[in-house]
């Protein structure tokens, strides 16, 4: 995992490698001024030499602004180091995703590949950070003051060589034994937010049950339990600062009294004694630093996991060697296909499926929720791959065409369609880029949105909210299909995109279709039997098996599935 | 977000914060004080016992040949028993916080819910979701780290700060003043920083938002992105704006990351210059200087710098965290739905003609209306509905609905068709009183909805949405959502009746299976089904269907059909369709237009009218 992670550190090695480097030299620094406060207080103002004190006061202050420099040039690189490691880790896996295939998309939810972006990236980056400078900050400091210490009194350093291990793993108890129950904690604090979220969504539903109370009863139950869990945590991270400070009082208490023979003796200066305090101070504060390190990287584990789960999943869709980029006509023909989402035999979604449609010709779709209508003309883009059998496009199986050049010619507005935040002009060029105005105005009088795009304040520099909310139903289809047309594709396929047209707009896009785009291959889903009847063949599909091909007449006498829908439309009701 | 280019800290807000820990454990928010207060002397009192400890008990010995330590040993006793004062002081404070901290959150988080749920709808319908939850997640955690960590810092650092600043003055006042001179200087670098850092941490924030928006739009729409082969030029935005973020970050902890070498060194710098300017003064005799006294406050100098650093790095949370405690505190001072209603619904049974109220269940109900005059009658719960002239405004002037009137009577289905925005759903919010209406009279079995207490209300209609909201649970706990003792028997029966129980069957675990993120697991039209017998099963007298079966295919449909006509049997049905053969048997047909009733009467009379609804029924008009 780290390695895969380490690998987007990418051009900003550099910075990477400078920053520990700077932070090694500022610690450096660190230990050797309270050398140098030492020496200005023994040998200059306890012996009253101003010559000492004024040369290591100047000392000094240029150590100090040595250490200014290299403090912000390390925070500097570090910054650098970090905002572009950040940047590289969500271009890498956002780049991964740009090349997921449909079933990739369908095992992550939207929301999981969000939070991986964010979330995730960040506490990723958090540990980043901490580990080029404080991981390598800490220990340094530990190893620098302890030398310094021993240069001054080996026997006096040797409380450190007890003490530090000790409060090392005091506090490696503390974190481990609190990290589980943080993690515990976030999963019910997920719970909650769940909880509130439902609520806020469902807030018509729990009002007009007269639910307030259950439910404030149950937000408060998870609530409580999150108290609980995190009072349990927090009361052992509490145990962190008093530790701390024990340590270091013991320790000094213990200088104090050994220190204090020493300067008796002569061995020691008071000078030393205070730096030896310092220093003290120095790894403990160290130490403690480590420990939070060690959390935040506890933290980001399961992050760094997440995140490298969406760089290793890789697209089971890919063109082959020498893949064809030419789609010779529309024809499309399906020959024994099986398919499965999940690549079981056992759980197929289309189970044999046998099918020749001529380049050019209409063919609508029909069947109930569930009877696998979207799925089979999926296949035809090479959205999903089938699981046996074989689809073709123009006599070449899909599978060896050139994805790009395949999708080029096969142009689909799905179900579930979307708008991007952006101008109606933006949001058609999806279909080509280099579109022009007229292209782009002969594309939508096909889909009849020519009429009302010119109605708009703006025309077709309107600006289209996310998701397309600020244009009504009818009118976002028929934006999805006019910026399917402008792909000039060779097929086109319609996944119930005019179940919000009314039928006669609906009549109008048909007819337009087959006189302003006759060669190509038009495939139309509906729910609704007006856009399909007069369709070249009518397929009516349940439960993943054709039922029936033929026209609307031949269907009306021979299909029941075709004919109970059809009454159910025309007539209506019960009557 | 609110724009706030300069971070300030409101302190109405953080004096309310205040308020509230301090509300609920005044004794043991004294005992942390006290503690804190403790610790923190004791820990700086320590500290400049070492000078007294060194200077007092250890220097008179040097060289003298038989040292007596008992001296030392007692003043080592001091300093320690000093010590341990202050770490039993720290560790209590500490432990003694946690209750307070989390205490607090979970009452925050408790009142919030609480308030919320007693909001109007027009809240929830003005405000977007993420909004309201970015208050309990990302202000809420702000927060809570403000509490538990800043406050209690803020705290012992500035009692040390105090502590320190008296001893300095009372061991000299001229180098106190160098000091305050440097002091000068910390507080002018810190605040270019902190500035510079708080002036790109905006940006960030703002290219943070750009960038999660750009890619939850691009995600949401993957699939669409896979079939028009965009996913380079999807790509090259997703480039600028990363690239934009990056730099915007880097910046801003470019600033935060030098805070701290810089002032700590600044503080070495001052350190320097204390030591030298005391030295010649106390070599050259000026100024009442001793040696002695000039190590003791270099050590005071040490100590007063780093609490400073720690303050001035803690800022950027506090203004988050008040920024964050501002928009939880406005979302608990909304105004909640209010409530004059005071006719309830009681069970009652008949006795020799007249409605007795009676304690128990008798699945017989009532309205229990008392008149100002004292006289209490009791109204038959039926479902009666009658719109008088009704007027309505979402915003003032802006009416949407206008002179509405009809009456429904139990065993009748009326329809409401017409256009998006024709006020089909806005009359439905009118009869639970989502909304309150602006002139006109809404009437439940002949009494005014103003005067019925809005629970009692709530409880007599039955609403399905177009959008099933699902809580995580299983199938049957779903089901039983508006009825919590009802029996598995009931719970099956209802589900027949919409005709769900076939689907729930085949689920890996039938009615347990357990369903999480509002069902996504299931499709839309089953979790319509489930709607409905969800709504069944609470067995109102008066039911909403507000597109409640437009997911389910028409085939399907007509299944469900044969049940919801038994779930409609003897009740007052209102739907809401834009597929026109779910209405064709309603008792009448309302057609609506910008706010207005322009047509009504049975399918039959509408079609022969040839007016707008049978221009809707041959297609020739856009529904939705």
């Amino acid at each position: 995992m780290i390695k895969k992670l380490a690998s987007c550190i990418g051009k900003y090695k550099k910075e990477t490698i400078l920053t520990p480097i700077f932070v090694g030299i500022e610690c450096s620094f660190d230990v050797i001024i309270p050398f140098l406060m030492a020496y200005l207080i023994d040998y200059g103002i306890n012996a009253s030499n101003s010559k000492i004190i004024i040369i290591f006061g100047i000392l000094l202050v240029i150590c100090s602004f040595l250490a200014i420099f290299t403090g912000v040039k390390s925070g500097d690189y570090a910054a650098k180091a970090t905002s572009g490691f950040a940047k590289n880790l969500r271009k890498r896996i956002y780049y991964n995703v740009q090349d997921f295939s449909f079933s990739n998309i369908d095992k992550f939810s939207t929301s999981s590949i969000v939070t991986r972006h964010t979330t995730d990236i960040n506490n990723v980056q958090l540990a980043f950070q901490m580990i080029i400078r404080m991981a390598v900050r800490a220990p340094l400091m530990i190893i620098f003051s302890l030398i310094m210490a021993f240069v001054i009194n080996i026997k006096l350093a040797l409380i450190f060589l007890v003490a530090v291990p000790l409060l090392g793993l005091g506090l490696y108890l503390i974190a481990t034994k609190a990290h589980p129950i943080f993690e515990r904690a976030i999963k019910i604090y997920d719970k909650l937010n769940n909880t509130v979220e439902e609520n806020v969504r469902g807030i018509r539903v729990v009002k007009s049950f007269v639910t307030e109370e259950k439910e404030i009863e149950k937000f408060n139950e998870t609530s409580e339990k999150i108290y609980k869990e995190f009072s349990k945590a927090e009361r052992i991270v509490a145990l962190n600062n008093p530790l701390m400070q024990f340590t270091v009082a013991t320790i000094i208490v213990l200088i104090s009294w050994f220190g204090g023979k020493e300067i008796v003796l002569g061995n020691l200066t008071t000078g030393e004694f205070t730096s030896l305090i310092s220093y003290t101070i120095q790894i403990l504060m160290s130490l403690m630093m480590l420990s939070m390190v060690l959390v935040t990287i506890m933290i980001s584990r399961a992050s760094g996991e997440r995140i490298v789960e969406l760089m290793d999943e890789k697209s089971d869709l890919v063109s082959k060697k020498n893949a064809i980029k030419d789609v010779k006509d529309g024809s499309i023909e399906f020959d024994n296909v099986n398919f499965s989402y999940v690549n079981d035999e056992n759980k197929l979604c289309l189970k044999d499926i046998n099918l020749s449609i001529k380049s050019g010709q209409t063919i609508g779709i029909i069947g109930g929720t569930g009877s696998s209508k979207s799925t089979i003309v999926q296949l035809i883009p090479r959205l999903y791959d089938v699981t046996s059998g074989s689809v073709k496009v123009g006599g070449i199986d899909v599978r060896d065409y050139d994805i790009k050049s395949l999708r080029d010619q096969v142009s689909m507005v799905l179900q579930k369609n979307e708008l991007f935040s952006g101008t109606i002009k933006e949001n058609l060029r999806w279909g080509n880029e280099n579109a022009t105005d007229e292209e782009m105005i002969q594309a939508c009088k096909l889909a009849q949105a020519d009429e009302f795009i010119r109605d708009f304040q703006d025309g077709y520099d309107t600006f289209i909210e996310q998701g397309g909310t600020n244009v009504s139903g009818g009118q976002k289809q028929r934006l999805c299909i006019a910026r399917a047309l402008l792909k000039k594709p060779k097929i086109l396929i319609l996944d119930d995109s005019t179940s919000a047209v009314d039928t006669k707009t609906d009549s109008l896009i048909r007819k337009a279709f087959a006189e302003s785009i006759p060669d190509t291959t038009k495939i139309i889903i509906a729910q609704r039997i007006s856009s399909v009847q007069d369709a070249d063949k009518i397929v009516v599909m349940d439960n993943g098996k054709i039922d029936g091909i033929g026209t609307h007449e031949e269907l009306l006498k021979n299909n029941e599935i075709y004919r109970d829908v059809y009454e159910s439309q025309v007539k209506g009701g019960k009557e | 977000m609110e724009k706030h280019k300069k971070a300030k800290i409101d302190f109405k807000v953080l004096a309310r914060v205040m308020k509230y820990l301090t509300k609920n454990y005044k004794l043991r928010i004294f005992f942390v004080i006290f503690c804190l207060l403790m610790s923190t002397i004791a820990s700086v009192g320590a500290n400049l016992y070492l000078q007294t400890l060194i200077d007092d008990y250890i220097i008179p010995l040097v060289g003298n040949k038989n040292p007596v330590y008992t001296g030392l040993i007692k003043a080592i006793l001091t300093m320690g028993s000093i010590y341990l004062v202050a770490t039993i002081a720290e560790f209590l404070s500490s432990r003694l916080m946690v209750k307070v901290t989390e205490g607090t959150l979970k009452k925050i988080r408790d009142e919030m819910f609480c308030k919320m749920q007693r909001l109007p709808i027009k809240y929830f319908d003005t405000h977007s979701h993420g909004d309201i939850m970015s208050r309990y997640t990302n202000d809420t955690d702000a927060l809570s780290q403000m509490i538990s960590q800043t406050i209690p810092q803020l705290f012992s650092v500035v009692t040390t700060i105090v502590v320190i600043f008296i001893a300095m003055l009372l061991t000299n006042i001229y180098l106190t003043l160098v000091v305050l001179a440097f002091l000068v200087i910390i507080l002018v670098v810190t605040k270019f920083m902190t500035s510079n850092s708080g002036k790109y941490f905006v940006k960030q924030q703002e290219s943070v938002g750009k960038l999660n928006g750009y890619i939850e739009e691009m995600i949401n729409g993957q699939k669409v992105v896979k079939v028009f082969c965009y996913e380079e030029r999807a790509k090259e935005k997703f480039d600028k704006l990363n690239e934009e973020l990056s730099k915007n970050m880097y910046h801003a902890n470019k600033f935060v990351n030098s805070i701290g070498p810089v002032n700590g060194n600044l503080g070495n710098t001052l350190y320097a210059i204390v030591a030298m300017v005391g030295g010649l003064l106390a070599i050259n005799g000026i100024g009442n200087v001793s040696v002695g006294m000039i190590v003791a406050f270099l050590q005071l100098s040490k100590t007063f710098i780093r609490p400073i650093n720690q303050i001035s790095r803690q800022l950027n949370a506090v203004v988050m965290a008040v920024a964050g405690a501002k928009r939880i505190f406005e979302f608990m001072d909304e105004e909640p739905e209010k409530d004059n209603g005071y006719v309830i619904l009681v069970n009652v049974k008949e006795e020799d003609g007249k409605l007795v109220e009676v304690q128990e269940e008798t699945n017989k109900w009532a309205w229990k209306h008392k008149h100002s005059d004292g006289r209490v009658e009791y109204i038959k719960l039926e479902g009666n509905i009658e719109f008088d002239d009704v007027d309505f405004a979402y915003e003032e002037g802006k009416n949407v609905l206008h002179n509405i009137s009809l009456y429904a009577k139990p065993g009748q289905k009326i329809a409401f068709v017409g256009a998006t925005g024709a006020g089909k759903t806005t009359i439905t919010n009118l009869i639970n009183r989502f909304y309150d209406i602006e002139d006109g009279k809404i009437r439940y079995d002949g009494i005014n909805i103003n005067k019925i207490r809005k629970d009692d209300l709530r409880l007599s209609l039955g609403m399905v949405l177009q959008d099933t909201n699902l809580f995580t649970g299983t199938i049957k706990e779903n089901i039983k959502y508006g009825k919590d003792d009802a029996t598995d028997e009931e719970v099956i029966e209802a589900a027949k009746l919409a005709n769900a129980h076939n689907f729930i069957k085949r689920l890996p675990n039938g009615y347990d299976t357990q369903i999480s993120g509002d069902g996504a697991s299931l499709s839309q039209g089953q979790r319509q089904l489930l709607a409905i017998a969800r709504c069944a099963l609470s067995n109102p007298p008066v039911m909403i269907l507000d597109e409640a079966t437009s997911s389910i295919d028409t085939r399907t449909e007509k299944i469900v059909q044969d049940g919801m006509d038994k779930l409609m049997e003897g009740r007052t049905v209102f739907v809401i369709a834009h597929r026109l053969s779910t209405v064709r048997n309603a008792k009448a047909i309302m057609v609506l237009d910008h706010g207005k009733i322009i047509e009504r009467g049975t399918h039959e009379d509408l079609i022969k009218n040839k007016g707008q609804y049978y221009r809707l029924y041959t297609g020739a008009f856009e529904l939705e």
